[in-house]
Parts: C-alpha cells; structure tokens; sequence
C-alpha cells in the first residue's frame, strides 16, 4: 500500500494514484523550479479508508436512493453534506492515522500546511469549474490537517461535483481523492499568471494581488494585470486595481484585512518582478509543452510556483443550463450580511408599502381605459419583485446552508440536521396565522351556537369578539380563496376560510408544539463553545441563518400579497367584462386578462388511475422512497393536490399529497397527518413546517402526485424515507 | 401504462440473467424455502420448475399450492443493498399437463440443458407456478407491484 508518496517518487506511472495537481508539482521540482515542498496522500489511501470505515457503501447507498437526474440542485446539496457529514463524523482508523502522522511529522514538523484536493478529474477541468473540490490554507496540528485530509475527500462529492458529474468523469463507484499537502508560504504579494492570453496568443497575462493569492482566486480581492508580449517579453499594458485589501493567515484560516495604506498607493510588483513571474510562466509553458496557468507567491523576494495547470478554455453554456447559477448561490457570509441589511431595510417594506398602496386603491372608480392601463401596471408590479425573489431573496437562503456547515464542521453530530433545530421559527408569518386560525377554531370549538351560524353561512351580527378576529385575520393574511382557487379566480368570499375553521374546530387542536422551550438552552449550549472572536463570528452565523429561515418563508407570503393586488384588479376587469358581455369597447380588457390568464393557467397533470395495460398487467406503487425531511410515522388517507380547488376538500387526518408545500397553503397544515411532496430537499418549505408541527413528512417523490391518488391509504415513514401504499396483505 | 411496459422489460432482462430462485412453499403453517432452477413464460404469466415427487416442497405445494418465488440480481457484495433488485411473485402451483409438456420442456432446457436428465426423470414433476402478482424491489427499498389482471 502507498499510503503516501513525495516529489522524488513519481512517475507516469503514479500519475493516476497522486492526481494531476500533484503530478504537476513533481514534474516541476524534477525541471528545476522552486516550489513549496509537499506530499500527496494517494488515492489508495482514500479508497482504503472508505473501505475500512464502510463509508463507500453508505455513500453509494445514499446517492443512489433517486435518480442524479431527477435530483433537485437542493437535493443535490442535501447529499453532498450528507456525505461531508459522513467523513467528518468518521476519523481515521489507527493503522491509517499512524502512517499519515509519519508522514506530516517527517516534513512539515510544528509547520502551517495547505491541504489541496488533487483529484484525478480535476486535472483538466479545474480551470472551467473552478472551486468543484476544496482546498484549505494556513492548517496546524496533526488533529486538524487530518480533519482537513476528510474534508478535503469528502469534496470529492460536493454540490458542484455532483452537478458536474459528467463534465468531470466522476464515476461514483471508483472514483477516488488523492490529497496534496503542501508547505504554506506566506507570501507577501502572490498572484497568477497566464503564459499565453486566453483571448490573444502573441501575450501573456499576469494578476497579482497583496497578501496570499486565495483573495485573487475566490473573486474577493481586485488584482493588478499586466499584459506582456510573448516574443519580446515587453509590458504592453497595466491595468492597476483598487487596492484595498488584502489576504493572510489567521488562526487556521485565512482573513481579509484593509490594505495598510502605504502599499495602496504602489503596484504589488514593479517591472522587473512583471518580468520574473513571465519568465517563470514561460519556464513552466517550457516544461510541460502547452501554455500554463501558473499560481505564484513572492516572500522575502524569493519567487516560487504554487501549482501550475493547463490553461482549458471554458466551455460556453448552454442558455438552459443552471448550473452556473445554482453554484451562485453559495455566497460568503459578508455576501450576505449586506444582502440581509438590503432585503430587510429596503426591500421587504417597499414590498410591503406597494402591495399596501395598491389595496387601497378604489378599483372600481376607474375608467375602462383606466383599468386597464392598471391592470397592465400591476403586472410589471408583480413582474419586478418575481425577479427580486429570484436574484436576492433565493440567495439569501443559502444563509442556512452557511451556518449548517459551520455547525457540522464544530458539533460533528450523528444526525446531519441537527442545526435546523437551532433555527427556531418563532416569527414565520405562516406560523402565525396558523396560530390565529387555531383561535378562531377553538372560539367555534366552544361555542355551539357560533359553529351552528357559521355552518348555515349566516356571517351577520357575529359575536364580536370572534368577527373582530376574523377581520384582522382577513386583513392580514386575506381570506384564503385565492389559494384555494388557484388564484386564477379568487372569489373574494370567505367560504373557504370558514370552511377550515370549522374542520379544525371538530377536531381537537393539532399538538403544534411548536419547541421554543428547547431554543435558549440549545443556542446557550452551542455558543459555550466558543470564546472570544469566536463567539461572536458564531453568534452572528447563527443570527444570519435565522433570520435567512425566517426570511424564506415569509418572502413568500409578501409576494402572494402583491399577487392579490394584481388579481384583484383582473378581477375586476372580469366583472365588467360579465355585465357587459363582450362588446368592443371591452375588447383591450379582455385581451389584457386573456394575455395574463394565459400564463396563469399552468397545466395541472391529472391522475392516470392504474390501467390494465395491452399484455395484460397493472402496475402499481406499494412502497416509494424520498428523504425523510419530518420524523414520525403516521398512516391516513391520502388528499392529492392536483389542482388548488383539491385544498379545498382537504379533511382533518388526511395525509397532504403535492407538488410542494407552497408557504401560501400552510393553513391546510396542522390538519395533516403526514405530508409527502414531489420537490425535494430537507431545507424546502413544507420540510420545515412539518418539523415545527412534528408532523411525519417525506419530500422528493417526484412521482407521488402520479402514483398516488386522493383516497389511497398510505403511511408516512418520516424517519426512514419511505411511503407505503395500501395494507401488507396480499391480494 | 407505458411505465408497466418498462417494468416487464426489466423483469425480462432479470429472468434471462438468473438461473435460480428461491421456492417458499409451506405445509401447516410452516414455511419452507427451496432453491431451484427455473425458466418463464415470454409473456412472465408462468414460472416454471422440475421437482421429484418424493421432495419436501412438492409434497408441500400439493398440499396447498399457494408458493412465493425469490428472484434477484444479488452477488453477495455489500454493493448489493442499493445495486441488487430483487423480486418476489406470488401465485398457484400445479403441474404441467402431459400435453403441455415438450413445449415447456424446450424452454426449460434451453436454459438449463445439463438439467435434462434430472427433468425428464419419470419421477420429476414440471411444474407451472401462475403468478398473479410481482413484488420488484429496487434502489432499497422502493417497491413496486405488477398484478396479472384476472
């Protein structure tokens, strides 16, 4: 077994065990350029530690519950953390540990260390999809560069390797993670360098920065850029940067610091240096025969090559490939510190302030002309804020994605969802109006004479107290016909909302134990262990993530009211439209409602029951698996929501069978026995409201609303995943 | 459904690549599970197997011809648990009739030719096993049923 291997002992014929960054950097140390000195954990080690841990099955296993292609990018991240949970939470076996010690202790003895991924695949395809495998700088102690060994093979499954799959030739079966590590220089200017221009063959380009070259890579920090002729070896252009900050080592990591402003004022490299890095791009370009892309660092003006790759010319993306941007989404946290100041100072009480003015706003006052021109304006209205959820409240979702991780990497915890419980939900708008729909229920639950009045339809002179709730619920969170009705025609009548109160109020109230008592002593609990800078970095994660749960759903519900104000004005339309019968000079109203109702009107796919088919057989669903995303297990009759009219009919002890659990239609809830959805993803929407109801709840069946139909008997296994139809007996 | 079609191809490409089953048989209440070989009808209606008549499991299905049978793509690896499918069918046992017999005969030593002596042995019995449902496992745990319709 080579459990490690160094600079000297690499041939071609390692090649496929150190990976081609390592690879690389025993090509480089044979022709003579200077380079940190490093070793390379091989791919025989990593495949012996899966196998001794038994993690290679479990990771199979656990990627191969769905279909890749019929995974959500969610679902995708959801099990690249899985698996990262899994290598943090499995440390190496003795045997193992001892040789990697060995080898840590005979090179770098009490010496800070990079831990690099070296994978295989990435050898050709890093320069296009830069930031698939992780890499960490400025790590000390055995413990810790072990830590970082996993986390490092855990990358091997992260998110954006998993979307890139094909691209990278992952295999999940054989594929392996050789790991680089290598002596960390804390260069005081680093940068990279491109032996030949991407866009212009005759030059080369040059970036530097101050400090490490992490800020240069990641986007965080502007680079200087020279331009130099490759024949003469001439600067044909510079191109200064800002300057303003600045990469280095701090406490086993890496910070951002201002620029001291005595460097502000002076490029990073003068002239003479512009020239050193060409040379040794050139050098490196020499070397392996193809024009390189070649990180560098200079310390104590000494110059030395980091790694070096050739450079791979980007694949153009197809339009409807999301990858790019899913990846997007993972933002840093100072990214979104600024988007929460933006979305909570400015964005949600504009919001707020629109929908607010547009319902006071007398419709029916206007003009024909009038309405349309509205009805139009509405539209944008609707329109602009669509496109705000998509560009700045979707990313600040990844706020729970962020700490999430910061929790695995410090609690290690058996169960990889641990986190969400410190999340807390204590201010969801949804939660609160479900709160308010269990007082209007337990008012009808003790009171006879109300129940009898509100089954008979007769709303007048209703005891005050009650009619005095039931307004503010109405004018807080509407009165829930447009959900029921698709909102492609809200009645803008009361029924359906009274209809639920009524089911709720035959039933006892559900347990809805909503688990404030533990929050204090499970935030107090995490946050001991931390101190000083530490805690208060922790403390704010924690808040971020908080308010970014919060914030997830009650988006949702602003954009269902600015929705309202746009339909009502439809509605309105429609009304006249119906005492006026079509006539011409109604003719641009009713092109305007047809235009919208057109792209309101999203096919509902309708329940194909099980057919005997032409050779004679029926097939039918017994048992589907998902994700558990609530635990419990609960058993009822199933209540498919094909078409929004379907929540409608929703009974008290039905299990809630749909596309997803959309945060307008959570008042249906806390009448569910259990709750299965075709999205996936343990952080979705109706994942999280299951959980603050404790009810069993298992996402990503893509086939669910397909297979099964409103009246099945089926049982919810929230712990395991699974849904079972039907009764064990056989037929 | 196109969808049962796909799952009676998978059937069919798991058939062709197993020999052998599993019998469950049982005889007052006790069940017994056997291993055999087997061959299938090209419409999967029918299983097929020889038995001498002085066994266990053929005395067990005179008895009561209710069997279950155990079919899967397992290699005995750990891989197996998300790899293997598995499928259990569930029908009536009786024996194949004299005049049905070549026919049956063919299909079953085509298959298992180094059986031939065995299974025309005058003290084997052929037997058909008529499912009347397939329970296909995969990925796990996912469980799907394909019913015969009556």
């Amino acid at each position: 077994m080579r459990w490690v291997l160094g600079l000297h002992e690499i041939g071609e014929a390692e090649r496929h065990i150190v990976g081609g960054k390592f690879y690389a950097l025993a090509q480089m140390a044979r022709g003579g350029l200077k380079i940190p000195s490093a070793f390379c954990i091989t791919a025989e080690t990593y495949n012996e530690y899966v196998s001794i841990t038994g993690l290679r099955e479990r990771i199979l296993l656990d990627l191969h519950r769905k279909d890749f292609n019929q995974m959500r990018w969610e679902e995708i991240w959801d099990a690249a953390l899985r698996v990262r949970n899994l290598f943090l939470t499995h440390s190496f076996p003795e045997n193992l540990r001892s040789h990697l010690l060995q080898a840590i202790h005979d090179h770098f003895p009490d010496e800070a260390v990079v831990v690099r991924s070296s994978s295989p695949e990435e050898d050709s395809a890093r320069a296009s999809f830069a930031g698939i495998h992780e890499s960490y700088v400025n790590i000390t102690g055995d413990d810790s560069i072990l830590d970082h060994v996993r986390l490092v093979w855990a990358s091997l499954w992260s998110d954006a390797a998993l979307l890139y799959r094909q691209e990278l030739g992952l295999d999940i079966h054989t594929s392996a993670m050789p790991v680089v590590v290598q002596q960390l220089i804390t260069g005081d200017r680093s940068g990279v360098a491109f032996s030949r221009d991407p866009n212009d063959p005759h030059l080369a380009v040059i970036e530097s920065v101050y400090g490490l070259n992490q800020g240069l890579v990641d986007g965080t920090v502007d680079p200087d850029r020279w331009q130099i002729d490759r024949t003469t070896a001439r600067i044909v252009n510079h191109a200064p940067a800002k300057r303003e900050k600045l990469i280095s080592p701090w406490a086993g990591g890496v910070q951002v610091t201002a620029l001291p402003e005595d460097l502000s004022s002076n490029p990073p490299l003068n002239d003479r240096e512009v020239r050193q890095v060409f040379d040794l791009a050139m050098q490196a370009e020499n070397l392996f025969g193809a024009p390189q892309d070649v990180e560098w660092t200079f310390k104590d003006g000494k110059l030395r090559v980091l790694q070096s790759r050739p450079i791979t010319t980007t694949p153009v993306q197809s339009s409807d490939d999301k990858r790019q941007w899913y990846l997007s989404l993972r933002r840093s946290f100072e990214n979104l510190q600024l988007l929460r100041l933006r979305i909570e100072g400015e964005l949600i009480p504009a919001m707020v302030e629109e929908a607010k003015v547009m319902a006071e706003q007398d419709l029916i006052g206007l003009s024909d002309s009038e309405l349309v021109e509205e009805i139009r304006r509405r539209n944008e209205i609707e329109s602009k804020w669509v496109s705000v959820y998509w560009e700045e409240f979707i990313p600040f979702a990844h706020g729970v994605r962020l700490f999430g991780q910061f929790y695995n990497d410090v609690v290690r915890p058996q169960d990889t969802y641990e986190f969400v419980k410190l999340l807390g939900a204590t201010e969801m708008e949804s939660l609160e109006r479900n709160r308010m729909l269990e007082e209007l229920a337990s008012a009808v639950r003790s009171d006879q004479n109300l129940r009898e009045r509100l089954v008979e339809a007769d709303l007048a002179d209703l005891e005050l107290g009650f009619s005095r709730i039931l307004e503010e619920f109405i004018g807080r969170f509407g009165d829930l016909s447009c959900p029921v009705t698709g909102v492609i025609q809200c009645s803008q009548g009361p029924e359906a909302l009274i209809r639920l109160i009524l089911e709720m109020a035959d039933h006892s109230p559900s347990k809805a134990a909503i688990q404030f008592r533990d929050l204090e002593t499970l935030t107090s609990s995490f946050l001991q262990r931390f101190q000083g800078e530490d805690y208060t970095r922790a403390a704010e994660l924690l808040d971020l993530a908080r308010t970014s749960y919060r914030l997830r759903d009650n988006d949702n519900i602003h954009l269902a009211r600015i929705e309202a104000q746009k339909l009502a004005s439809v509605e309105e339309g429609r009304r006249r439209i119906a005492l006026q019968g079509k006539t011409d000079a109604y003719q641009p109203l009713v092109e305007e409602i047809s235009v919208l109702s057109q792209s309101e009107n999203s096919e509902t796919d309708v329940s194909t029951p099980a057919q005997v088919d032409g050779a004679g057989f029926i097939l039918r669903p017994r048992q589907l698996i998902g994700q558990p995303a609530g635990p419990g297990v609960s058993r009822g009759l199933a209540r498919v929501i094909l078409q929004p009219s379907d929540l409608g009919k929703f009974l008290h002890g039905e299990v809630l069978v749909c596309d997803a659990v959309d945060p307008n239609m959570t008042f249906i809830v806390p009448l569910c026995a259990g709750i299965v959805e075709r999205r996936g993803g343990m952080l979705i929407h109706g994942a999280i409201i299951a959980r603050e109801y404790g009810i069993p709840c298992v996402t990503g069946i893509p086939e669910a609303t397909e297979l099964i139909r409103t009246g099945d008997s089926i049982t919810v296994d929230g712990y395991l995943g699974i849904v079972t139809l039907g009764s064990a007996t056989l037929s | 459904m196109q969808n049962s079609e796909k799952m009676r191809q998978s059937l069919l490409r798991l058939f062709d690549s197993q020999r052998l089953a599993v019998l469950s048989t049982q005889y007052d209440g006790q069940p017994y599970a056997s291993l055999i070989a087997f061959s299938f009808s090209d419409d999967l209606k029918e299983l097929f197997f020889a038995t001498p008549r002085t066994t266990r499991k053929y005395t067990n299905l005179r008895a009561d011809p209710r069997v279950a049978m155990l079919i899967d793509s397992r290699s005995n690896q750990e891989a197996d648990i998300h790899q293997a499918i598995a499928v259990t069918a569930v029908g009536k046992a009786g024996e194949v009739s004299e005049e049905e017999r070549p026919a049956v005969f063919e299909g079953y030593l085509a298959r298992h030719p180094h059986l031939e002596d065995f299974a025309k042995s005058p003290s084997c019995a052929l037997i058909r096993v008529a499912v009347t449902t397939f329970y296909v496992v995969s990925r796990f745990q996912k469980v799907m049923e394909l019913h015969v319709a009556a």
